[in-house]
């Protein structure tokens, strides 16, 4: 009891290196996103104007704050692209959220049912593609979907489709590419609820009559909604703000807010519009954003 | 029906689990075949070459590129190893202390927080500050990104410890640094390990934090390929994909080993 008490003090001196470096490198950045979004374009390096600026103190902060901008915001309201911008991503995220839970789930069940050794492999074989660049999994998918890619010749082996079908730069591709990428992301959470069931609750269920179905619905799928809860925020969140995907295997059409912002900031140079997108991306992914911060609390500290 | 028969692994469960991994490791198969392709129309077989591998070793970019990757990985990772055990001890050990919910938030949200914003915060931050950018701020960048992923994974280490030996060690005289060292941190090891190798291999993989916040001539690894994949498929793109595959590949099974190391030695295996 004492040793514990003893052990805390220290511990929390441990936090003060960790905590600086978030609040310089975490927070502070956001008030610079802030800062920029309420901004003017400019023709110059950096590309804007300030508008306002806490090293003037008071008095600077009361002239600038009567000369602020809420430009950027207003135009990402009045300007469609935006709008739809911010539609398509959440759209794309939740139906892609939805393939990945019904894709992802029979995997990570059928993982807890193998034996632990098994469990151990699959799970090790689950990770390796985690592991492995984001880039290169989209690259070997624009390999297999090109024109003459092998899709195409293995469809037309077969005999299904008699000329080459356009692939590449289609929602279909990126879809493919996302529950590709993001799959990892679903079955680890799954898999980790499902594993930690109670085997004794389905005897229960079958010792009064449940059929496999039945005992599933009724007993499996309620309790694993924390791990479904949790791999689908695991996956809608990032993917919301996803780029390199819908970039390499969308088509040129609808942008996602993430190809947006990459281009007002890389090929507009329009620094404030990018940061005001960024914001207005932030205060969407808010509340998905909390709960998952409390869910990943519970998760680390409930022991 | 018998409970037996409930929990058995099912022709559906069976067939699911094939599906769901052939899914997975199809295309990087493939990727990897064509990759010693000879003929120079990735989808066309010309039998077996190594000549894009050769190829590789005269692309000085390429070249300059995965040493710029290997250094950022190796320093950043380091960073974040240090940083990110530190933030899991204080999380797991220091009780509560003001400003906790802050500290594990700034922690949870990086690890799915969209790159974009990420990346586009830490560039505005830079520029504020007029450091110039290139090796030392993709560097930071990596950190703060990947000390998070370090700190879930030896706080949940941390949290399935017997506290009774540090406090045994305590209890005998020691101070709470010497328990640390000497009783709590060899325990955690292999959770700091792969800690450390997740943290470089997300650092190697990563695409948008980098491109945002690196300066000019500074690429690494994955903004050399981004800009060559931009151009369609090329056979020497398939090379350099199969060496990071199977560099990875390799640090898997390193970590793996490590962990069953030491899962052998009593304690449960890191959750990599």
């Amino acid at each position: 009891m004492g040793a514990s008490r003893n052990f805390e003090a220290p511990a929390r001196i441990a936090a003060i290196a960790p905590y600086l470096w978030m609040v310089l490198f975490f927070l502070v950045p956001f008030y610079f996103i802030l800062k920029i979004s309420l901004s003017q374009t400019a023709i110059a390096q950096p590309p804007y104007e300030p508008q306002f600026d806490l090293s003037q103190g008071l008095e600077g902060l009361k002239a600038a704050a009567a000369q602020l901008s809420v430009e950027n915001f207003r135009l990402l309201v009045i300007d469609d692209l935006y709008v739809f911008s911010y539609l398509r991503s959440v759209v794309v995220a939740a139906v892609s959220t939805l393939i990945l839970v019904v894709l992802g789930y029979p995997v990570a069940y059928g993982m807890s049912r193998l034996s632990r050794g098994w469990q151990a492999l699959a799970m090790l074989a689950v990770i390796v593609p985690f592991w492995t660049s984001f880039l290169i999994r989209i690259y070997a998918w624009i390999n297999i979907l090109q024109r003459d890619g092998l899709l195409n010749d293995v469809l037309m082996a077969l005999r299904i489709i008699s000329a080459p079908l356009v692939w590449l730069s289609t929602d279909t591709a990126m879809y493919i590419g996302i529950v590709y990428s993001y799959l990892p992301f679903m079955v680890l959470p799954l898999f980790a609820t499902l594993s930690k069931l109670d085997a004794s609750l389905l005897e229960a269920a079958a010792d009064l009559g449940c059929s496999r179905r039945q005992a599933f619905w009724l007993v499996t799928w309620p309790l694993s909604l924390p791990g479904v809860g949790a791999g689908a925020l695991l996956c809608f969140i990032p993917i919301t703000g996803e780029f390199v995907i819908p970039d390499l295997l969308a088509g040129s059409g609808q942008m996602m807010i993430g190809q947006t912002l990459w281009g007002e900031f890389f090929t507009n140079r329009d620094w404030p519009v990018a940061s005001a997108i960024a914001v207005v991306l932030l205060i969407v992914l808010l509340l998905p954003l909390l709960v998952y911060d409390r869910l990943q609390r519970k998760q680390l500290e409930a022991r | 029906m018998s409970a037996r028969a409930l929990t058995r692994l099912s022709p559906f469960n069976m067939v699911s689990l094939a599906l769901g991994f052939a899914f997975l490791y199809v295309p990087l198969v493939i990727l990897i075949v064509f990759s010693f392709n000879a003929s120079r129309l990735v989808t066309v077989w010309g039998g077996w070459s190594t000549r894009w591998y050769a190829e590789l070793l005269n692309d000085a970019a390429m070249i300059e590129a995965a040493w710029m990757s290997l250094r950022v990985g190796v320093t950043s990772a380091t960073f974040a190893t240090v940083l990110g055990t530190m933030a899991a001890v204080a999380l797991s050990r220091g009780g509560g202390f003001r400003g906790r919910t802050l500290f594990s938030g700034m922690l949870n949200a990086p690890l799915v927080m969209p790159e974009v914003i990420t990346g586009l915060s830490l560039l505005l931050l830079f520029i504020a500050v007029e450091v110039g950018r290139g090796f030392w701020t993709v560097t930071a960048a990596h950190t703060t990104l990947t000390m998070c992923f370090v700190t879930v994974i030896v706080q949940s280490r941390l949290n399935d410890l017997d506290r009774s030996l540090e406090e045994a060690a305590m209890d005998l005289g020691c101070s709470p640094a010497r328990a640390f060292f000497a009783v709590t941190l060899p325990m955690i090891m292999p959770a700091v390990a792969a800690g450390w190798m997740l943290a470089f291999t997300l650092s190697l993989d990563d695409l948008v934090i980098a491109s945002f916040t690196t300066g000019p001539g500074a690429s690494t690894l994955p903004i050399r390929i981004y800009s060559e994949v931009r151009l369609g498929v090329k056979p020497q793109i398939n090379a350099i994909c199969t060496l990071m595959v199977a560099f990875v590949a390799l640090i898997i099974v390193i970590a793996s080993l490590v962990s069953k190391l030491s899962s052998a030695r009593g304690g449960s295996a890191a959750p990599l």
